[in-house]
């Protein structure tokens, strides 16, 4: 057997077994197909959920029909589009379809993807079955996702949000374009065959309703699939905003050196006092407010005077053998582990701690228990807050080690449309930089000079 | 805001930071315990006799209590007429009084609850004293699984222990009847509000309602995800190492040639056992990994898997800890299950990163488990339900499988140890405890080593 250096790069690949490191989700790809009229949210859960599956690990891309619909038609006319007779439309949206279809073929084939989210109507079984028939042919899973609902408030709210500002409505006013989406949502009431607990018992499916009040679930059939259900059945659109930031400056921040579970400096008090006031003006509904369990984010929120919750899967990454270490030392000592890190930083593991990607496998529990929540701060270290960034703001493994996390910076997400705004408050106490930016020179037999170039000034 | 406000202290059991005013533990308001629910929460199952609710009563109570929810199983053998309703009112005081006077969070009220009647009384209770109530309904029509269940669990209830088996079940299938006239189950519409789960047919359809919390949304997660096919699970550590060899905790050293022998032992059981589409799972360990390659078939490793982390105590032997560190070694000793090595992991930190191994094997159907002696102990108390006081002293002896099936509402053990000699890493508790005690009484009980 190889030695098993726990430094390398986490992914294993030895030439005398089939063993493969990552737990395996699912052994042939899945295509989620959604279902629903306009405005029940399709879009938003598709795209919610890609986000999701690829945070995770699982390559995943969303095929949007309407999208490809708007590519080929160029200018979208108004609601006739979509009459059931009119036969020029159907024949474009079916082509549209299949063009999709072709396209999930090629990234679920050809390029890797492991789960494809098909985004359109799917409103009739015949539909449904010619969908069900391709993955068949490709030997792809099929799990359906249909959401239901009548409320005229929440499609209102879902018009306002997502379709006034759609292409489709660029050079139409409010009312003009409610008008004409409301008469396209009429188009298909008609010809709608809801999935149906009978006809359709044999398929694999999820139907939300009310926006998640109620769900009913039909043949879950594997790891990834129960993983899909689980996930739709804790998110919310209720409006809510996440704060994140970083403990106030520590005693080992001003040294330059990383991990360990120091205190706060006097600046970092400072900041945790500030960040107390910040929250009280904010005057934010049942804050709930959670922090690692390292003496500085506790230090920081004992400043807020307020009950919080201690997650242990916040802690800092875990640097093994580098722990409150300078990067200079650690050039010094292990220059090998350094440039590999810099070669790749999301999936270097350091030699008995830990890489980005474990980091991401142990924050999963808290983003789902942030999808249930509604607003809350939560007070974490540099590695973590990326990792939680990277996920509201979809961000690639590639940048998600790069994302700027600066101290006493707080940031303030709150959905909006499909996705996330983000307002940054720096809270105007002084911290040290501990952001490193990656060197141009990663070789493993660079000098000391190249390896320190991007190294923040420290103590 | 006074300087002192910043003070933290560490808690020598837990590790936890806390805060230190006038050398006193002040009033904390950070809960390092996860809050699963914030008021006690009633379970209540729901169904026709034989449909699984105690089955899935007793699997459920004793995941909330391996996951750290304290959940005491109530069970209520069902009573015709008056006598049901006197019984139901004694179990829901005694559901009040757990909860008050032991902070459980959790109670599993297991009876049929077939009517509305029935669920309106505990709802009002409930209500009354501030109790969420979830419930699961199991609705099942197919005769097959209706009659498995009969066969597995009914007839050996003291009801039926003269009764030739016949008999017993159309006794049985009779005592159903005379439920089914009076079942209303939840209903879409007139029980909208209510929050439950129904599961059909054993878990091919669920319809879920008004999920209100987290210790909600895990119990659903967790029905979701069990299964009654039948299958095995295999426990075993890896093969002996150098570093048990040597008395050492932790590291990542490899197979010892008694270890290598192990590996290969191990393979040929497995082929003689010849169990269908058999998983295999490792950690990211040398030793676990080593011992999986003589087998010779695909495996997957788990991070989630790995030993204990021993933190500052990492490869050192009982004797050095005891040297270096007396008072955590004296610590470790008075609670076991909840002590963390500084810079390291408690047997209750691994409880949690170990949930989600056990939610996949709930999932899976055979599957073999390589792993450590921390982390077997710990699957194994989720399996034979050992509280917290026993799990961190399970014995996981090296070079043994750990065969479990699951029968009836209870699993199987089989032990098979496959004769390749190997060190003993088990160390009971010792008499002595103290911090103050002598060295010989701390080290008394550490097994021998080179």
């Amino acid at each position: 057997l190889p030695p098993l250096t726990p430094a390398a790069l986490s992914v294993t690949c030895t030439c005398f077994s089939e063993a493969r490191v990552k737990l395996c989700m699912t052994n042939c790809p899945t295509l989620i197909v959604m279902v629903g009229l306009p405005a029940r949210g399709k879009t938003y859960i598709s795209k919610k959920l890609t986000r999701y599956l690829n945070w995770i690990g699982v390559p995943t891309k969303e095929f949007n029909v309407g999208q490809y619909r708007r590519e080929c038609l160029k200018i979208y006319k108004n609601f006739e589009f979509f009459r059931p007779d009119n036969e020029e439309g159907l024949k474009i949206r079916r082509q549209c379809a299949l063009s999709a279809l072709n396209d999930v073929r090629q990234y679920l084939c050809m390029e890797g993807g492991q789960v494809a989210v098909f985004d359109a109507t799917n409103t009739t079984r015949e539909r449904r079955d010619t969908i069900t028939r391709f993955a068949e042919q490709n030997g792809f899973k099929v799990f359906f996702v249909e959401s239901v609902c009548e409320d005229p408030d929440v499609i209102a709210e879902n018009i306002v949000q997502v379709k006034l500002g759609s292409p489709d409505y660029i050079d139409c006013n409010t009312e003009e374009a409610v008008a004409d989406f409301m008469k396209r949502i009429k188009c298909y009431e008609n010809s709608y065959q809801p999935l149906d607990e009978g006809l359709d018992r044999e398929l694999s499916y999820i139907k939300i309703m009310d926006v998640g009040r109620r769900y009913l679930v039909n043949r879950v059939l594997d790891h990834i699939q129960s993983r899909i259900v689980y996930y739709l059945m804790n998110i919310h659109i209720t409006p809510r905003s996440i704060y994140l930031c970083r403990h106030g400056e520590s005693d080992l921040n001003v040294r330059g050196r990383i991990g360990g579970d120091s205190g706060l400096t006097s600046r970092g008090k400072e900041y945790a006092k500030s960040l107390g006031h910040f929250i009280q003006e904010q005057n934010i509904k049942d804050l709930k407010v959670w922090t690692s369990q390292m003496k500085r984010t506790i230090q920081t929120a004992e400043a807020l005077a307020v009950p919080y919750e201690q997650w242990k899967a916040l802690n800092e990454i875990d640097a093994g053998v580098c722990e409150e270490m300078m990067y200079e030392e650690i050039q010094e000592h292990f220059p090998l582990e350094f440039a590999l890190r810099d070669q790749d930083k999301y999936r270097y593991r350091y030699p008995k701690g830990e890489s980005y990607e474990d980091l991401v496998q142990r924050l999963e529990p808290v983003i789902m228990e942030l999808e249930r929540q509604e607003n809350v701060l939560v007070i974490c270290h540099q590695a973590v807050m990326r990792c939680l960034l990277a996920y509201f703001l979809d961000k690639s493994a590639e940048e998600l080690p790069y994302l700027k996390c600066p101290l006493h910076t707080v940031l303030k997400l709150t959905p909006v449309a499909y996705g996330c705004k983000v307002e940054s408050i720096f809270l105007n106490v002084e911290a040290v930089n501990t952001h490193r930016d990656k060197p141009e020179n990663v070789d493993i037999s660079r000098p000391t000079e190249e390896a320190l170039l991007t190294v923040p000034a420290h103590q | 805001m006074s300087s002192e406000q910043n003070e933290l202290t560490q808690t020598p059991l837990l590790k936890i930071w806390v805060p230190w005013v006038h050398s006193t533990l002040s009033r904390r308001r950070g809960s390092s315990v996860p809050q699963f629910t914030n008021s006690p929460t009633v379970i209540v199952m729901v169904g026709l006799p034989a449909r699984g609710k105690t089955y899935i009563s007793k699997k459920l109570a004793r995941y909330l209590n391996w996951i750290g929810v304290n959940t005491p199983n109530m069970t209520l053998f069902p009573l015709i007429g008056v006598l049901f309703r006197n019984c139901a009112s004694n179990a829901l005081t005694d559901i009040g009084a757990y909860f008050t006077k032991e902070q459980g969070q959790v109670a599993v009220f297991d009876a049929t609850n077939t009517t509305r009647e029935r669920r309106g009384l505990i709802l009002s209770f409930a209500k009354e004293k501030g109790y969420k109530v979830f419930f699961v309904e199991s609705v099942c029509d197919d005769p097959d699984i209706i009659e498995q269940n009969i066969m597995q669990v009914k007839l050996s209830s003291p009801d039926y222990e003269n009764c030739d088996k016949e008999e017993a079940l159309e006794d049985f299938l009779k005592r159903i009847e005379c439920y089914k006239m009076t079942y209303v189950p939840l209903d879409e519409e007139k029980d909208r509000h209510l929050s439950y789960i129904k599961i059909f047919n054993v878990g091919s359809r669920y319809l879920v309602n008004r999920v209100q919390d987290h210790i909600q949304s895990r119990i659903v997660y967790y029905l979701m995800n069990i299964h009654v096919t039948p299958r095995s699970i295999y426990l075993s550590r890896h093969g002996e190492s150098d570093l048990n060899l040597l008395g050492r905790i932790g590291g990542d050293s490899g197979l010892s040639t008694r270890g290598q022998m192990y590996a290969s032992a191990l393979a040929a059981f497995v082929q003689s056992q010849s169990i269908r589409d058999l998983k295999v799972w490792t950690s990211h360990m040398k030793r676990t990994i080593q011992t999986a390659e003589a087998l010779g078939v695909p495996y997957e490793q788990w991070k989630a898997l790995n030993e204990i982390d021993a933190g500052m105590c990492e490869e050192m032997t009982y004797e050095e800890i005891q040297g270096h560190h007396p008072e955590e070694f004296a610590l470790r000793d008075q609670d076991k299950y909840r002590y963390r090595y500084p810079k390291g992991e408690s047997y209750e930190d691994m409880v949690h990163r170990l949930e989600p191994v056990i939610m996949e094997l709930e999932r899976q159907e055979n599957v073999l488990v390589i792993c450590h002696q921390a982390v077997m102990r710990c699957l194994l108390a989720y399996f034979l339900d050992k509280s917290a006081d026993e799990l961190p002293y399970l014995r996981c002896p090296l070079h043994t499988v750990l065969k479990l099936t699951p029968v009836a509402y209870g699993c199987k053990v089989e032990s098979i140890f496959l004769n390749v000699q190997a060190v003993n890493t088990h160390r009971e508790k010792p008499p002595n405890v103290d911090i103050n005690r002598k060295t010989e009484d701390a080290l008394q009980t550490v097994p021998e080593h080179v």
